[in-house]
């Protein structure tokens, strides 16, 4: 399974990765998709919630069964991919790209070194 | 220590081809191959996808008393009147008129059977038509070909013009209806049968030449198919999966499967299953469709109408098809009509949806 070594990941299979302007994107591995199977829904937080590093933030829901999506940096969540929600199958076809979840502000940067890197992530879905 | 799992002869070929493999009712199948479980949904509708459903029991009946054992057993016609090469969906019900099982009988021959009937229920079954062949029918036998014949389902738009260009010899049979004949090049009984709601068949060959079989029609240009896209498209052709939207709890008129009842045999179970075709279900097994695209409906779900819980989902998934959520669950009769407005409790959510006239899917004939 593909892990781009420009992010982090966490035990529960989330990636986030770090912008230059103090935010962050939050999705599913390649792992997890291929896992899970064809995605069907996605519930996500609201905008302004405030989240805790591994908080619970949302379902994923495949055609066989329905899993907890746990946030892997806290912070406030500023955009919900809207276009995940409407194409859940985006999460199978680009869970790098187009299938990001969540755009978090990051509260505290330390949350990243809470995470794996790519090699350690290849390592735990090997 | 658990039993080690069954596998059919095509195992080598699932693994091969890159299947998922996981238990099921005692058998390795495959639930998905590498593109996935919708994938493989929509190329049945669109095209033709190739199923091992080797894992279904296979049982032979034959001998003088096989008619009447299984007239007796299974609530299709299987009188005297049913030719030889024809096929008959119906319920095993027990004496309460509860449902043991589903299946089809083929008839063979004169006094030669084959009744099929779902892996999980397979010992259950056996033991069903043993009983019964040792108290009343001793002059029937009762032959468990499941390994020893394999079972492969080619369905879909596309597939009855590869059964016809791998039947040389003679046109593939009629719907409901098998024969004994060479396909591929190997002899198999093929009937015009399945659970997908597509037209094709259900191919029965030997179990060594099964592999041979399938390669041909994968290499055909079928989309194999697991145990996940099956469920997907019996869901929307309104096909009842027994253990989830039925068992021995419920009559087959609860069920809405009265037209697969023949009322005037004598089956067991029949005084039951009469009495409740006068006077009609309280509860009936109910479609119903979500208003929106949203979490998904599964089996056990509360079905709510104006805040009260008036039964619960049987089946419930994403419909491909329809892309829509789609379920099936136990209703009071009065939500018997179409677009009744009802409630799924989802995890605790409550999606909005209606009821809807079975199957939620019907293929197009013009095709």
């Amino acid at each position: 399974m593909e892990a781009p070594d420009d992010r982090k990941y966490s035990k529960e299979h989330e990636w986030v990765v770090s912008q230059d302007d103090g935010t962050a994107l939050v999705g599913i591995s390649d792992f997890a998709q291929n896992q899970l199977g064809d995605v069907v829904f996605v519930e996500l937080p609201k905008v302004g919630a405030a989240l805790a590093q591994f908080d619970q933030m949302g379902e994923i829901e495949s055609v066989k069964a329905v899993s907890d999506l746990y946030t892997p940096v806290g912070g406030e969540v500023l955009e919900v991919n809207a276009d995940v929600v409407a194409k859940p199958e985006l999460v199978n076809e680009d869970p790098y790209g187009k299938g990001w979840l969540i755009k978090v502000r990051l509260d505290n940067a330390a949350d990243l070194d809470n995470l794996m890197d790519a090699t350690q992530y290849a390592a735990l879905t090997a | 220590m658990p039993d080690p799992l069954l596998t059919t002869p095509l195992h080598t070929e699932h693994v091969r081809l890159g299947g998922r493999m996981v238990p099921f009712a005692g058998w390795e199948m495959p639930i998905q191959f590498g593109g996935g479980i919708l994938a493989e949904a929509r190329a049945v509708r669109s095209g033709a996808g190739l199923f091992d459903v080797s894992h279904m029991a296979r049982l032979r009946v034959s001998g003088g008393d096989a008619r009447a054992l299984l007239d007796w057993t299974h609530t299709a016609d299987i009188g005297e009147a049913m030719p030889a090469g024809r096929a008959r969906y119906g319920l095993f019900c027990n004496e309460r008129g509860g449902i043991i099982d589903d299946g089809i009988v083929y008839r063979l021959g004169e006094t030669d059977f084959l009744a099929v009937a779902n892996a999980a229920n397979a010992a259950k079954v056996r033991a069903w038509l043993e009983r019964w062949r040792a108290e009343r029918f001793p002059a029937a036998s009762l032959d468990d070909l499941t390994v020893h014949v394999a079972m492969i389902a080619l369905q879909g738009p596309r597939a009855m013009e590869m059964v016809a260009a791998a039947t040389e010899s003679a046109p593939p049979p009629r719907p409901f209806r098998l024969a004994e004949m060479q396909v591929g090049g190997v002899p198999a009984w093929v009937a015009r049968t399945g659970y997908t709601g597509e037209d094709g068949v259900e191919m029965m060959p030997r179990a060594e030449d099964a592999a041979a079989l399938w390669r041909m029609f994968a290499e055909a240009g079928s989309e194999p198919c697991g145990l996940g896209a099956r469920d997907v498209l019996r869901l929307e052709a309104g096909l009842l999966l027994h253990g989830s939207d039925m068992d021995e709890s419920v009559n087959p008129i609860e069920a809405g499967l009265e037209r697969f009842v023949h009322l005037g045999s004598d089956f067991c179970g029949a005084e039951v299953v009469r009495r409740a075709a006068e006077q009609g279900a309280q509860r009936r097994l109910t479609g119903f469709k979500t208003r929106q695209r949203g979490a998904v409906p599964r089996a056990h779900s509360p079905l709510l109408a104006d805040g009260e819980r008036v039964g619960e989902a049987t089946s419930g998934g994403y419909s491909p098809t329809l892309d829509t959520t789609i379920g099936l669950g136990y209703l009071p009769a009065r939500f018997g009509a179409p677009g009744a407005p009802i409630q799924v409790d989802v995890r605790g959510k409550l999606i909005e949806a209606e009821t809807v006239a079975l199957p939620f899917y019907t293929r197009s004939r013009s095709n």
